[in-house]
């Protein structure tokens, strides 16, 4: 569904994303791990079409993508990492907009905004404003405005930062509800327990690069081998990574 | 609805649902330009404010008092006899404007020298170098009431035989050629004969005397209006306040992009084009709302006339997308909104006080006013004063409203070119 091959992307002399390749199937979800700075926002960014790539290709299906107004962009739904809502509006308001940019119009467009809303668990908050949700309730209004077009593939950029454990089980519950519908959903995240749980697959970066591409189970042989029988993901993530600190 | 219309409903969305902003919005901008309109609306029905002049009168003859009676009864000046010392004082502290001394032997030093007998007259003005304007007013006004007093004490006052007499004498002392100096003697004997003629017969003292009087017609497209002050103040007030909402919008756009939100929009298969139009369709209505809700209370409080109405929506809109657009430019620059806020705002101000929003650009050296010509605010503010208060015909808005509207396509097109598309 999502296949991306030979990502680059360079700012100045930095490579944020040097040859990056991987791809997502329907009804996958893809873990992407990388410590700050790996370059795995930048490559989802080129992904969505925020960010015009060096080189490389993203095909969406098949067709690779170009430019702002590619019709193929609707496949896509993005949940930035930032609470990209209007807190000034209510959830209904900014959920309106939001699927207008996407086509969606009448009957259309006010049943996803229902459907999207019943999902998450905020239909009965729809008139109210943003500003008057908590973090999770935001968190979760911000996934709902990514699949509110019923995208195929869903980029979810560390979608469960500064939630509660209740709003993060009911954000995973989501998840695996679309995967379930045969969604491809790319996940990027630093919870490696967020990763063990629900990845098919789990792609490793850093400096720009794919390091490591395989299941979970795959990844914990690879750990066994090389740091030990019982080596946890993370163990295997910080020997492929390194200990320094990054900023 | 289409993409654009929602995000131009957004837009609006947002700026109605914050009620106290709205009504700050519509309530400053009229409240700034009624104070300034009140300043420079002209006197009307009401008192004009009179510059402040004292007269130091030390010479106390015929000439002096005519000065003084003279200035005290223009309309223009509040007259008041002081002192030296206290003239002196006022005019340090700033509470006048200037003094007059009138030396002693003023009157009949100035005959004199009128008559063509010895040196001018020396008349002493104390100023406040702070009011420039007022003094060179007080100057030429005191000519005239001087001029006047000197003819008509020279030809009818009291020192008036004397003086001629003593001028008499000296052509007989004198050196000029005998055939001229008869004829003025003539001249001279004339004129004291004259003075004794209606001295006896009692009949009011002619001579020669100012021969004009002035007469003011205010030009404008409007019959029978006054000039009203609050049209032209609520223009430049108006354009301040919607280059204001210009950096608003701006300061929007950054901090959208600060929250993520531009990442949202980016992502949808929209171009780029549609997304700054979008800001710049609701940011012209906005803006166009403010101007007409100024002027409409312009209209019904303080009678500011609107000469041509399709003329004056045609210059308001313009500057609205004007202002619109100069935003989005603001926004294609800018990195933080309290920054970008903070400088658009100094861009503004010189903007609006080179296009004579603020003072008279004929105040302003010459070169200065040629620049001003560079700045729409000027072509606006030309604009809104041609349709409103000067009444002038459909056609005057046409080069203000195309000027504005180049201006407009430049800023547009360097916003979508410098705009910072990359979303990281």
């Amino acid at each position: 569904m999502l296949d991306v091959r030979d990502l680059r992307k360079s700012y100045g002399r930095v490579a944020a994303v040097d040859g990056a390749s991987f791809s997502v199937e329907p009804g996958q979800l893809v873990g992407l791990l990388g410590p700050n700075g790996a370059g795995k926002s930048t490559t989802v960014a080129m992904i969505a079409g925020l960010v015009t790539p060096d080189g490389g290709t993203v095909a969406i299906g098949g067709k690779p993508l170009s430019g702002d107004t590619d019709p193929q962009k609707r496949l896509i739904g993005l949940v930035p990492q930032d609470l990209a809502l209007y807190e000034e509006l209510p959830a209904a308001a900014n959920l309106r907009l939001f699927g207008s940019l996407y086509g969606l119009t009448g009957r259309a467009l006010e049943d996803a905004i229902g459907s999207a809303l019943l999902l998450v668990g905020l239909a009965e908050r729809a008139g109210d404003r943003v500003k008057t949700f908590s973090g999770g309730m935001k968190r979760r209004l911000n996934l709902a405005a990514g699949l509110l077009h019923d995208p195929q593939i869903l980029l979810l950029d560390e979608p469960t930062v500064g939630v509660d454990p209740q709003s993060r089980n009911a954000i995973f519950e989501n998840l695996e509800f679309l995967k379930a519908r045969g969604k491809a959903l790319l996940y990027t995240t630093h919870y490696m327990e967020e990763a063990e749980r629900m990845a098919d697959r789990i792609v490793v970066m850093d400096h720009g690069r794919v390091l490591a591409d395989d299941t979970l189970a795959g990844l914990r042989e690879r750990a066994g081998r090389d740091a030990g029988p019982g080596a946890s993901l993370e163990s295997l993530f910080l020997a492929m990574t390194g200990r320094s600190l990054r900023d | 609805m289409t993409a654009l219309g929602a995000l131009v409903r957004k837009d609006l969305q947002i700026f109605f649902t914050d009620r106290r902003a709205v009504v700050l919005t519509l309530a400053i901008p009229i409240a700034i330009a009624s104070f300034f309109g009140s300043l420079f609306s002209g006197a009307g029905d009401q008192e004009q404010a009179r510059v402040a002049v004292a007269m130091v009168d030390q010479d106390g003859s015929g000439l002096s008092k005519r000065l003084v009676e003279a200035t005290a009864a223009d309309k223009a000046l509040a007259v008041t006899s002081r002192t030296l010392e206290d003239a002196r004082a006022a005019v340090l502290a700033g509470r006048l404007s200037v003094a007059v001394v009138i030396p002693a032997g003023f009157g009949d030093t100035a005959v004199r020298a009128f008559i063509g007998q010895g040196r001018n007259a020396d008349l002493e003005l104390l100023t406040d170098p702070s009011k420039g304007a007022e003094v060179a007013m007080v100057r030429g006004l005191l000519t005239g009431h001087l001029m006047g007093a000197v003819t008509q004490e020279a030809f009818t006052g009291t020192s008036s035989q004397r003086l001629l007499d003593e001028a008499i004498k000296s052509l007989e002392a004198g050196t000029m050629p005998a055939d001229q100096s008869a004829l003025l003697r003539r001249v001279f004997e004339s004129v004291q004969a004259l003075t004794r003629s209606q001295q006896t017969t009692g009949a009011p003292a002619r001579a020669l005397t100012v021969p004009f009087d002035l007469r003011e017609t205010q030009v404008s497209g409007l019959p029978l209006r006054q000039y009203n002050g609050y049209a032209h103040s609520f223009a430049g007030m108006g354009i301040q306040f919607a280059l204001f909402a210009g950096i608003e919008l701006a300061a929007g756009i950054l901090l959208e992009r600060e929250r993520g939100l531009w990442k949202r929009l980016r992502s949808a298969p929209l171009s780029r084009t549609t997304l700054l139009l979008a800001r710049a369709i609701s940011g012209t209505v906005i803006t166009s709302m403010t101007l007409l809700v100024s002027f409409a209370f312009a209209w019904a409080v303080f009678k500011a006339p609107i000469g041509n109405m399709a003329g004056f929506l045609a210059v308001a809109v313009a500057s609205a997308i004007m202002a619109a657009s100069f935003g989005l430019l603001v926004a294609a620059v800018g990195h933080t909104p309290a920054a970008t806020r903070r400088a658009a705002m100094f861009v503004v101000l010189v903007m609006v006080m080179l296009g004579g929003a603020w003072v008279p650009s004929f105040l302003f050296p010459a070169w200065l006013q040629r620049l001003t010509w560079l700045v729409p605010v000027r072509w606006a503010v030309d604009g809104l004063d041609a349709m409103t208060w000067r009444g002038l015909p459909l056609a005057d808005a046409l080069v203000p409203v195309g000027l504005l509207l180049g201006f407009s396509a430049l800023c547009g097109a360097l916003a979508l070119w410098r705009f910072r598309w990359e979303e990281a």
